[in-house]
C-alpha cells in the first residue's frame, strides 16, 4: 500500500480542511470557549456538526451505524483539528472510546453508540493514575459484588472527563498493580453513585478531570470485552489514542510552521525581510525536513494499524515520539522566530506552543516512547 | 488473490530459488558491493551468480523498460520487489552510478539509440561509470566549472580536471560536465560521455582520512570526444546535470534501504550496553532512524507517481546523511576501544573506524547539507532572497 492518501481519503481531507478552517478555527472555538470560561472547553454545536459530517462514526463499524473507516481517515480529521487547535471530544470519544465500544456487547453498543454517532454524547477514557502515562501499572480495583462489580481507586488527568456522559475505565480484577493480565474495562455512566470528578483546566485550556471511584457499583453488563482479559482491548484503545494524538501533533506542527514561514515573508528588520537571513532559512528548512519525516511515520503507523500488522505497535510508538519531537521543534521555533509578538496572548503562535505541550504528554511523551522502541527492539 | 498478491508470490518464489544464501547478508563495506564493469573482480561465485541471474530477468534495474534491460515493473510492483528483497535481507545484485544516476538521466534526456546502447550495458553490469562534476575551484559552486571542450567540427577536444571523482580509477566510462561556451555560465555547459581509456585521460587516487581512496583527481589532456556522445542539447547540460543530481541525492539519502540496518540499539547490545545514557541516546536515534525509513518509503511511493515535490530529494539527502553520520558516531561509542582498531584481523581491517570516517563525506558529497538547506529554503519554502 503506497504511503499517500487514496482519492477517497484526499476528498475527506478536503472536506475536513474546509470545515475546520471555517467552523473550527481559533477565533470561533478555542479563544471563544476559553474566554467565556466554558467548563467543557469546547462547543457542543461544533460537536453536532462533526456528527452531521459523519466524523463521529469514522471508526464505528458499518454494522453499528458508523462509516467503518480506519485510522488513516480518523487521522485526517485529527490533523485538521491540530492545525486549527480545535477543541473537541473527537479523540477521546470517536477514536479511543469508539475503539473500546467496538469490542463491547451489542447491549453496550446499543446504549452508547447512537449518542456518539449523533454528536449528543461525549466519552472519556480513564487509564492513567498519575501525572505520567503509565498504562502498564493499573492499581484501580474492581471487585465482584452482587450481580456485578464494585470499583475503587483514582484516575488522573482524564481528558474531557468532566463533560463525559460515560467513562471507559481500566480497572484491575486480578493480580497485582504491575501485572499485564487481570485488567477489565468498564463503561461507567457519569451519574454512577460513588463517582466524583474534580476538573482541572490545563495550560492549553483543555479540561481534564481527576476521577475518584469510591465503591462505584456496576452491573456485570458494564464490562467491555472479557473479565480479566481487558488488556488486549486496552492496548487497542491506547494505540488508537497514540496514533491519533500523533496525527493531531502533525497538524499542530504544520499550523505553527505555516504561520511562521508566512511571518518570515512579511516581517522586515535591518531593511530586509527576515526570511532573507540564512540563519533563519536553515532552521526553517531543517524544521520542514523534520515535519515531513513525522508525517511519514504517522501515515505508516495508521496503515499498519488498519491492516492489523504485527509491526504496528512499534511504528505507533515511533510516530508518537517523532511527531511530538517535530511539533515541539515547530512551536519553539515558531515563538522564537516571531520575536516579541510570539510572547503575546493576542497572537496565535503561543496557543500552538501550549497545545503541543499537552499533546506531547498525552498517551506518552517522547521519552516514554523512545524507551518503548528500545524495549520492542530488544534492548 | 489480487494481481499484486500473485506477483508477490511469484517474486518470493523466484528469490527463494535464485538468491544465494551468501547474498542474504547485508554488505559489510564497499568491498562487498557488486559494482560490475570491464575490470570488476567478483568477490565470490555467489556474487557473480546473483548478478547474472538478476540481469537475465531485468531485476538489476526492475523499473526500467524491458528494451533497455529492465523488467518493466510499475511502481506498485517495484515496491513489492523491494519489500521482498528486504524481507530476506538480500543485497542489491548490482550497484552502480550507471543505475542510480546516469540511467535516470538517459531515460529522460537520451536519444533512443543512446538508451538502447548504454542502458543495456548498465543493466548487465558491463560498463562501470564515474561522474565528472566537481573541480578544484568548483565545489558547492558547481556551475563555475572550467573544464573546456573545444569544438573541432565532428568532435570536441576536452581539457581540464575534475576532483572527488568516485572510483575514477576503476570506471570504464565517465559522464562529465564540460564547458562548451565560456560566455554563458548556466547555458554554456554540455553533458558528455566518454571512455576512460581515451588517450589523454588520467586519474590519481586521493588518500582520505579513512585510509581508503574511493575518490580521485581526474585529468583531461586533449581528450577527443565524438559529437554523438552528448546527452541532451549543446550548452544545455546543466538541465541534465541538475536532474541527475536529484537522483544522486536520492541515492546518497539511503531511501529504500534495508530497515534491518536502521535500528542500532539491538546491535550495540551484543557488546554489552551498560551505560543507561548511551542506551537512551541509541533509543532516541532509533526513533529517528525508523522514522526516516518510513520517510524513505513514502518518498519513493510519491516520487514514482509525481506526488513528491521536485526538490524533495534535497530534503532526503539532508536528513538521510545527517542520520547516517549520527549512526556511526553512536556505533563508535557503543563499540568502545574495539571500534578504534585500524589494522587487525578481529576488526575486519578496521571497518568500524573506517566506515565512521567515510560517513563524514556523506553530508558533503553530492551537495553539502548547507546547500541542501539553501535549496529547500528556495524551492520548497519559497523564502525571500534564498
Amino acid at each position: 500500500m503506497p504511503l499517500y492518501h487514496t482519492e477517497d481519503q484526499a476528498m475527506l481531507a478536503d472536506t475536513a480542511r474546509q470545515f475546520m478552517a471555517d467552523e473550527g478555527n481559533i477565533a470561533k472555538q478555542l479563544r471563544h470557549y476559553r474566554d467565556i470560561n466554558c467548563k467543557d472547553g469546547f462547543g457542543h454545536g461544533l460537536w453536532k456538526q462533526f456528527a452531521e459530517l459523519g466524523f463521529t462514526g469514522i471508526l464505528v463499524a458499518e454494522a453499528d451505524g458508523g462509516l467503518g473507516m480506519g485510522h488513516v481517515e480518523a487521522g485526517i480529521v485529527l490533523e485538521e483539528v491540530g492545525r486549527n487547535l480545535t477543541p473537541s471530544p473527537f479523540l477521546t470519544s470517536s477514536v479511543m472510546a469508539a475503539t473500546a465500544l467496538g469490542q463491547a456487547s451489542d447491549e453496550l453498543k446499543g446504549r452508547y453508540l447512537p449518542g456518539l454517532l449523533a454528536g449528543d454524547s461525549v466519552f472519556a477514557v480513564a487509564i492513567d493514575e498519575g501525572p505520567k502515562h503509565r498504562p502498564e501499572r493499573i492499581a484501580c480495583r474492581a471487585e465482584r459484588a452482587g450481580n456485578g462489580f464494585r470499583l475503587s481507586g483514582a484516575k488522573s488527568f482524564v481528558v474531557q472527563g468532566g463533560s463525559a456522559d460515560m467513562l471507559v475505565v481500566a480497572a484491575r480484577t486480578a493480580g497485582s498493580d504491575e501485572d499485564d493480565a487481570g485488567i477489565t474495562l468498564f463503561a461507567v455512566p457519569k451519574d454512577a453513585a460513588g463517582l466524583s470528578l474534580e476538573n482541572a483546566r490545563l495550560v492549553d485550556s483543555s479540561q481534564a478531570a481527576h476521577v475518584k471511584l469510591d465503591g462505584v457499583q456496576l452491573d456485570a453488563d458494564a464490562v467491555i470485552g472479557e473479565v480479566d482479559g481487558g488488556r488486549d482491548v486496552l492496548n487497542r484503545v491506547i494505540r488508537a489514542g497514540r496514533v491519533g494524538a500523533a496525527a493531531e501533533s502533525v497538524g499542530v506542527a504544520q499550523g505553527s510552521f505555516d504561520m511562521t514561514t508566512t511571518y518570515l515573508k512579511q516581517r522586515k528588520q535591518f531593511g530586509k525581510l527576515i526570511g532573507e537571513f540564512q540563519a533563519l532559512q536553515h532552521r526553517a528548512a531543517h524544521l520542514y525536513s523534520e515535519l515531513e519525516i513525522a508525517r511519514a511515520t504517522v501515515i505508516k503507523a495508521q496503515q499498519l494499524l488498519d491492516t492489523g500488522s504485527e509491526k504496528a505497535d512499534l511504528m505507533v510508538s515511533v510516530a508518537k515520539a517523532k511527531a511530538g519531537k517535530a511539533a515541539g521543534l515547530a512551536v519553539k521555533e515558531g515563538v522564537q522566530m516571531h520575536g516579541g509578538i510570539g510572547m503575546t496572548d493576542e497572537y496565535d503562535i503561543g496557543l500552538y506552543m501550549k497545545r503541543d505541550r499537552a499533546l506531547a504528554e498525552f498517551m506518552g511523551d517522547l521519552y516514554y516512547h523512545a524507551d518503548r522502541v528500545a524495549k520492542l527492539s530488544g534492548y | 488473490m489480487s494481481d499484486l498478491d500473485a506477483f508477490r508470490a511469484e517474486i518470493r518464489a523466484w528469490l527463494e530459488e535464485n538468491c544465494p544464501a551468501e547474498m542474504r547478508e547485508p554488505a559489510r563495506d564497499e568491498d562487498d558491493v557488486c559494482w560490475g564493469g570491464r575490470n570488476f573482480k567478483f568477490k565470490n561465485e555467489a556474487q557473480k551468480l546473483w548478478m547474472e541471474r538478476c540481469a537475465a530477468k531485468g531485476y538489476t534495474v526492475p523499473e526500467w523498460p524491458k528494451p533497455y534491460g529492465g523488467a518493466g515493473l510499475d511502481p506498485a510492483q517495484a515496491k513489492v520487489w523491494r519489500e521482498e528483497m528486504n524481507r530476506i535481507g538480500a543485497r542489491p545484485p548490482l550497484s552502480s552510478f550507471g543505475i542510480w544516476m546516469l540511467g535516470p538521466a538517459l531515460l529522460k534526456f537520451g536519444t533512443e539509440e543512446q538508451k538502447v546502447h548504454y542502458l543495456n550495458q548498465i543493466a548487465r553490469g558491463e560498463i562501470r561509470w564515474c561522474q565528472g562534476y566537481s573541480e578544484p575551484g568548483s565545489g558547492s559552486d558547481l556551475v563555475s566549472l572550467q573544464t573546456f571542450g573545444e569544438d573541432k567540427g565532428d568532435h570536441w577536444v576536452v581539457n581540464g580536471s575534475k576532483i572527488w571523482t568516485s572510483y575514477a580509477n576503476k570506471a570504464d566510462w565517465i559522464f562529465c560536465l564540460v564547458r562548451t561556451d565560456k560566455a554563458n555560465k548556466y547555458q554554456g555547459i554540455s553533458f558528455l560521455l566518454f571512455d576512460m581509456t581515451s588517450p589523454g585521460v588520467s586519474t590519481k587516487p586521493i588518500l582520505l582520512i579513512s585510509g581508503n581512496s574511493p575518490f580521485c583527481e581526474t585529468f583531461f589532456d586533449n581528450v577527443t570526444v565524438p559529437k554523438h556522445q552528448i546527452v541532451g542539447e549543446l550548452n544545455r547540460g546543466w538541465d541534465v546535470a541538475k536532474y541527475l543530481l536529484g537522483h544522486e541525492r536520492e541515492m546518497i539519502s539511503g531511501a529504500g534501504g534495508n530497515d534491518r540496518l536502521n535500528t542500532i540499539g539491538a546491535f550495540a547490545k551484543r557488546n554489552g550496553l551498560e551505560d543507561p545514557i548511551l542506551r537512551a541516546e541509541l533509543a532516541m536515534f532509533d526513533v529517528d532512524a525508523l522514522a526516516f525509513t518510513a520517510m524513505g518509503e513514502k518518498f519513493l511511493d510519491e516520487i514514482k507517481v509525481g506526488k513528491a515535490h521536485p526538490a524533495q530529494p534535497n530534503m532526503m539527502k539532508y536528513a538521510g546523511t545527517e542520520i547516517n553520520k549520527r549512526r556511526h558516531e553512536l556505533l563508535m561509542a557503543a563499540g568502545g576501544s574495539a571500534a578504534l582498531e585500524w589494522e587487525s584481523e578481529s576488526s575486519n581491517g578496521g571497518s568500524k573506524a573506517r566506515n565512521w570516517l567515510r560517513t563524514k563525506a556523506n553530508s558533503i558529497e553530492g551537495g553539502t547539507s548547507e546547500v541542501m538547506l539553501n535549496v529547500i529554503s528556495k524551492r520548497i519554502l519559497d523564502l525571500p532572497g534564498a
